[in-house]
């Protein structure tokens, strides 16, 4: 069913665990669909220093989470927000057809992990949480448009969670990012 | 990977073949290879190995030769019942009352039938899965033409009140009761006169037999319309050359079964008790699913909480363990078990459900096996599982935990 990189991954995930202090935390996904997962992320100099994740879920769920860390560690923001499902599951080898719905959670988690790290970062600039405050630094204004393409679908997943037709669609809705 | 020893728990899903069945079926393969249909002494020895197995299949289940039909498995036996009473009795009645914790061979079944324009009762289960006779007779009209409910169900083991059920439909006088009795048909003990049963669905492969072997019990008087036409072969009933081999080698896992039916169940007791008390005492936050004592001797079925069933069965799966889960990503859809929920588990819980189901080829020695490695590797997944992390950090996991109940229970 998965290939052999897909369980190595799983056999042994890399960067696996929780954080102590992170600059950013990003939890998706839900329990009807039977796949959580949680990224942290430590930023310095605008590149992701450190990640960690922690995965509530099957085969496919846990490598891919162990790979978005992998492929995330030491980019920029910019680099990391760039990283899609199918750019995960891709580096993977591919998943099979009905797994690719967990492949999608790895890099929302890691999305959600940015954007909440972004907006710790605008609160400790005195502006609050509010988005515009994001506004004077120009790459995250960048990664602030993925996050609302990345937040429509995200939205969309929870009630259609439990389609499954819909559900086989996602991943490619998402993909086209 | 070095090969380890192997531990087999997967004894619901199918069982390995008796040696004996295997003899017989290279006897019927390589020597008496004819086709029953046929007049020379090739065909009389298929014919003669054709009929001593529907003795053997019937006596198991205390019915005639004649009123058992042989079929692919119990998948198309669901369906030529089902079906065959469906389209024979519509000048009677439209109605079908079933539970929602059938096998898909009888659901999917009764949901075509409903697109072509027949209404299905699809009746609720209690906690441990157990259908209430009371709610069959409330269920049926007079327009129920068929009550179909399972003997034990397949994934959480509970065993149904079928004999109580069958006095229900008895008194209705009208509709016919037709029993998946797949998993109880050589685990359990099976008389279709006590059980009231008009139609009995039987598989080959869950006894010791080959697969793609099974057989319907159609009590003598009923008629149904046949799923496929064609020759006269099982008196019309299932055209098609008889699977030979199949049959017969079916024929002597019955009759195993029959002569060891007592030690059978036993040795499965003994095995699931320890499984299952084992299990339950050294994992923290685990449930028995299912009923705790009317329940199939070869069945456990497990929740363990803030893991996942599919990573158990691969984690399980690298230590030479087979087993198998409702979690979703086992069933090929992004619902868990349908079982599991009708009994009222929360989604999360019902994801991390583990069947492990015995046979007369696993030793206690393989169920101290389990019991010794599950432990580890649920420890492994918990300690990467955020919903873990909140759980002992004393965080209410609210935010996905959908609205209700607490489902927390005290080990």
């Amino acid at each position: 069913m998965y290939n052999d990189k897909v369980m190595e991954h799983f056999r042994n995930p890399k960067n696996v665990g929780e954080m102590t202090e992170p600059d950013g935390i990003g939890r998706v996904g839900n329990p009807t669909c039977g796949d959580i997962m949680q990224i942290a992320i430590k930023v310095k100099d605008d590149r992701i220093e450190d990640v960690k994740f922690q995965t509530f879920g099957c085969g496919a769920a846990i490598a891919t989470s162990s790979m978005v860390t992998e492929m995330v560690k030491g980019k920029t923001l910019d680099e990391a927000l760039h990283i899609t499902n199918r750019s995960v599951a891709e580096e993977l080898g591919g998943l099979p057809p009905n797994k690719l719905h967990c492949s999608n959670l790895a890099a929302d988690a890691l999305h959600e992990a940015i954007k909440d790290y972004q907006a710790k970062l605008g609160g400790s600039n005195g502006n609050g949480k509010d988005k515009p405050a994001d506004g004077e630094e120009k790459d995250k204004h960048e990664g602030q448009d993925k996050h609302e393409g990345q937040d429509k679908h995200e939205g969309k997943d929870k009630p259609e969670g439990k389609d499954r037709p819909e559900g086989k669609d996602r991943p490619e809705g998402k993909d086209k990012h | 990977m070095a090969e380890t020893r192997r531990v087999y728990l997967d004894h619901a899903a199918t069982t390995p073949v008796h040696p004996e069945v295997v003899k017989i079926m290279d006897h019927y393969m390589l020597e008496a290879f004819g086709n029953p249909s046929s007049i020379h002494s090739f065909g009389r020895e298929a014919r003669k190995g054709v009929e001593e197995a529907r003795e053997q299949v019937a006596a198991l289940m205390g019915a005639t030769p004649n009123e058992i039909a042989f079929t692919s498995g119990g998948t198309e036996a669901d369906n030529m019942a089902i079906q065959g009473v469906a389209h024979g009795r519509r000048d009677v009645g439209n109605h079908i009352i079933t539970s929602t914790i059938e096998h898909h061979a009888v659901l999917h079944t009764c949901e075509h039938l409903e697109k072509a324009g027949y209404k299905v009762t699809y009746l609720p289960v209690d906690k441990y899965g157990m259908v209430d006779p009371d709610d069959v007779k409330k269920a049926l009209t007079p327009q129920t033409i068929l009550v179909t409910i399972m003997a034990a169900n397949n994934e959480v083991g509970t065993i149904q009140p079928s004999a109580e059920i069958g006095r229900v439909v008895k008194e209705h006088g009208q509709a016919y009761y037709h029993i998946d009795g797949v998993q109880t048909y050589g685990n359990w003990p099976v008389n279709v006169d006590d059980l009231h049963a008009d139609l009995f669905s039987a598989s080959s492969h869950k006894i010791y037999g080959p697969k793609g072997t099974g057989a319907l019990y159609i009590r003598k008087g009923i008629k149904l319309v046949p799923l496929v036409f064609g020759g006269s072969h099982e008196r019309k009933r299932r055209p098609g050359t008889e699977g030979v081999p199949g049959i017969a080698g079916f024929g002597k896992a019955a009759e195993i079964a029959r002569e060891t039916l007592d030690q059978r169940i036993a040795h499965n007791t003994a095995l699931r008790d320890r499984l299952i008390s084992g299990l339950l005492a050294e994992l923290d936050y685990t449930r028995l699913n299912g009923h705790p004592t009317q329940r199939l001797p070869n069945n456990a079925n497990i929740s363990v909480e803030f893991v996942e069933g599919e990573s158990m069965l691969l984690n399980l799966d690298m230590k030479g363990i087979a087993a198998s889960s409702g979690s979703a990503c086992t069933s090929g859809s992004l619902e868990p078990s349908h079982v599991l929920l009708a009994m009222g588990l929360p989604h999360e819980i019902a994801h991390g459900s583990l069947r492990l189901t015995v046979g007369t080829d696993n030793t206690m020695d393989d169920i101290e096996d389990v019991i010794a490695t599950l432990p580890d590797i649920v420890r492994r997944l918990r300690a990467m599982s955020p919903l873990y992390a909140d759980k002992i950090k004393g965080h209410s996991a609210a935010p996905l935990t959908p609205a209700g109940e607490e489902h927390h229970h005290d080990v």
